[in-house]
């Protein structure tokens, strides 16, 4: 049965050089985490456009800061009081320095005697404060409770999360009793116990949040450690004599990254509403000081007469946290595409 | 099982004990007074009015009185109410703002449920970003701002619904909506994407190959299997509903539990701030027990161990 069959070095053909070395080569440059993240995110138009919104209102936030002193957001100008919007060549009703006083528009610039030169973009409150800085003002002290919960999510929750975890056993079971109990005692009740305690106003606020905003983040890092715990590069670095410390900072830490990112943008957005409803029902920030929420609280007051008063805050957060939702959504599809539906 | 169960009874009133403690040490450091008018006040009054409240003794005696009294129900007597005593006070409130709370409840879960589904069968049409579009408008607007929304254009513009206060279901309509907006957008994102993954299943791949309609996939098979993992959100959900009731009372007049709380804040009124922060407490507590009890019912591959998870 057995043929031989007999090949000659002829019947065969060599293939193009460059041809073959192509089937090798690897077409996509290989992309670390980071950029393989900021690639999907890019892709994402609600994620992409909420992050240059909240860039510009940390620009226009903080950059203000040498403009809107505390001087002239304190001080009142009662006869420039409740004066609607008005910018110098929109002729719109409603930006043009008009109100609607019983069904008609009336220039209220006029009324009040105000000088020809004298303009507020967005109005002014019933103390003649400008609308618009007290918003900036407002924005900025709610960009700045976003950034100390953010603080403490990443300091205490990280911290927390990674030792409960990597100390396991008893440690461990003692450490998650205490987030259990904190936890379980609703945030209001810590947020209102820690504004009783100390004054209302922007400590006893970041003190409540910090108590309360790092849990969740402490018990989702916990449980991520004690998966990557048993992971062979951490038994090898284990295996070196590698310190805890740095095992954390350069195994743990890095892998966990992703969680750390999706976890802080679901703070944000709740840090931010919270320092609102406390100073919307009076408990917060307190004049003269000022924020979102006391802009939204006084602007609720006048809102038969003078919608704009509360409208403009109204809008302005209603922006920041849509921003925040949608970035943090994009960020999780980013970095975490299992997720992704 | 009752092992578990004894283990978090347990905790559930080591956590009462601590809110307790915290509460009662933190609001003898608060500063100012009971008293509205303390200038005007002689000592020898001030005396009396500390003698009538417990206020003379030693703090841990206040401390014991007080822990004493709650197990019995006994909340003390608020300063600012008309001295009635605060369990009286809740017990009268309380119904009000469960009404409200449950009927926010059901509102948001159902009507999430039904947009969630329709977002997840439609998936990536119009129908889907539209839902998914109003769901983080949803998440997003804060609930006192809807509120307050609310009450202009459709109570005052459109005259549709009482403006406030509380009276027969209508005047209802307009808090529990305000309240509601969120549970709802949590549970539409929370079902579309429970139901997207077990639309993709295999077993759905099955009905379909079985020939069931689509209406019956969806009702008989994606939803139930969906609708487990919200149990777990019951919590969070009592959480929002009680925050909201503090400024939806307050805004549309309701004489419920949290329009009281934030009244007492403002007034220094202790026994009354103590007391709503154990119901407040005890409830949240509660609803968590008995949901993780519910989902070890109804999903048995979750194990009711209670050793850490």
């Amino acid at each position: 049965m057995e043929e031989k069959i007999k090949l000659s070095p002829d019947s065969f053909e060599a293939l193009p050089k460059a041809e073959e070395l192509d089937n090798e080569k690897i077409a996509a440059p290989s992309l670390t985490f980071v950029q393989d993240a900021w690639r999907r995110l890019k892709m994402n138009k609600g994620a992409l456009v909420s992050l240059v919104v909240i860039i510009l209102m940390i620009i226009v936030a903080f950059g203000s800061t040498p403009f809107i002193n505390h001087d002239s957001l304190v001080k009142s100008a009662p006869k420039y009081a409740n004066l609607p919007a008005k910018i110098p060549g929109v002729p719109i009703n409603g930006l043009n320095g008009k109100l609607k006083v019983s069904g008609e528009w009336v220039d209220e610039y006029k009324e009040n005697n105000v000088p020809a030169n004298k303009y507020f973009v967005l109005g002014t409150d019933y103390l003649g404060h400008s609308l618009a800085q007290r918003i900036v003002y407002g924005t900025k002290i709610s960009l700045i409770v976003a950034l100390v919960a953010t603080f403490f999510d990443l300091t205490l929750g990280v911290a927390y999360g990674i030792f409960s975890g990597w100390r396991g056993g008893r440690v461990d079971n003692i450490m998650q009793r205490i987030i259990e109990i904190i936890s379980s005692i609703p945030s209001l009740v810590i947020v209102v116990l820690m504004l009783i305690v100390l004054k209302p106003g922007m400590t006893s606020i970041i003190a409540a949040i910090a108590i309360s905003s790092w849990t969740t983040m402490a018990r989702m890092i916990r449980a991520e450690t004690l998966q990557l715990k048993s992971q062979e590069y951490v038994l090898a670095a284990r295996t070196l004599g590698e310190s805890p410390w740095k095992i954390a900072w350069k195994h743990l830490v890095p892998n966990l990254s992703s969680i750390i990112i999706i976890q802080t943008m679901y703070t944000i957005p709740t840090a931010i509403f919270f320092e609102a409803f406390l100073s919307f029902i009076g408990i917060g920030i307190s004049a003269p000081q000022t924020s979102l929420g006391v802009l939204l609280n006084d602007g609720q007051k006048n809102f038969q007469f003078l919608p704009y008063q509360m409208w403009y805050p109204a809008i302005v957060l209603c922006i920041l946290m849509i921003a925040f939702n949608l970035l943090g959504d994009g960020l999780r599809d980013a970095f975490d595409p299992k997720t992704r539906r | 099982m009752r092992k578990y169960l004894l283990k978090r009874v347990f905790y559930m009133i080591l956590t009462l004990f601590l809110v307790a403690t915290i509460t009662f040490f933190l609001m003898k450091l608060m500063p100012g007074t009971p008293y509205s008018n303390q200038q005007k006040m002689t000592a020898q009054q001030i005396q009396i009015m500390n003698e009538q409240y417990g206020l003379n003794k030693p703090m841990w005696v206040q401390y014991l009185i007080y822990l004493g009294g709650m197990l019995h129900g006994d909340l003390g007597v608020s300063f600012q109410f008309s001295n009635q005593p605060v369990s009286y006070l809740i017990a009268s409130r309380i119904g009000a703002s469960a009404q409200l709370g449950i009927q926010a409840m059901i509102f948001g879960v159902v009507l999430g449920i039904i947009i969630g589904s329709v977002a997840a069968v439609n998936r990536n049409t119009w129908v889907d970003t539209l839902c998914t579009v109003l769901s983080i408008i949803g998440k997003s607007v804060p609930n006192f701002v809807l509120a307050v929304l609310l009450q202009f254009y459709i109570a005052l513009k459109l005259g549709w619904f009482p403006i406030a206060d509380w009276g027969g279901f209508s005047y209802t309509v307009l808090p529990t909506i305000a309240l509601g907006v969120g549970p709802l957008a949590e549970t539409a994102r929370f079902i579309r994407t429970g139901m997207v993954d077990v639309l993709n299943s295999d077993y759905i791949e099955l009905a379909k190959a079985k020939g069931l309609t689509r209406y019956g996939i969806v009702w008989h098979h994606a939803l139930r299997n969906s609708l487990i993992p919200l149990v777990t959100l019951i919590g969070p959900y009592t959480v929002t509903l009680m925050t909201g009731s503090m400024v939806i009372e307050n805004i549309f007049s309701i004489p419920g539990i949290g329009e009281q709380f934030v009244k007492s804040i403002l007034t220094n009124d202790y026994p009354t701030i103590m007391g709503v922060t154990m119901l407040f407490s005890a409830g949240l507590v509660a609803v968590i027990l008995i949901t993780d009890v519910i989902y070890g019912i109804i999903d048995p591959r979750i194990r009711l161990s209670g050793s850490g998870d």
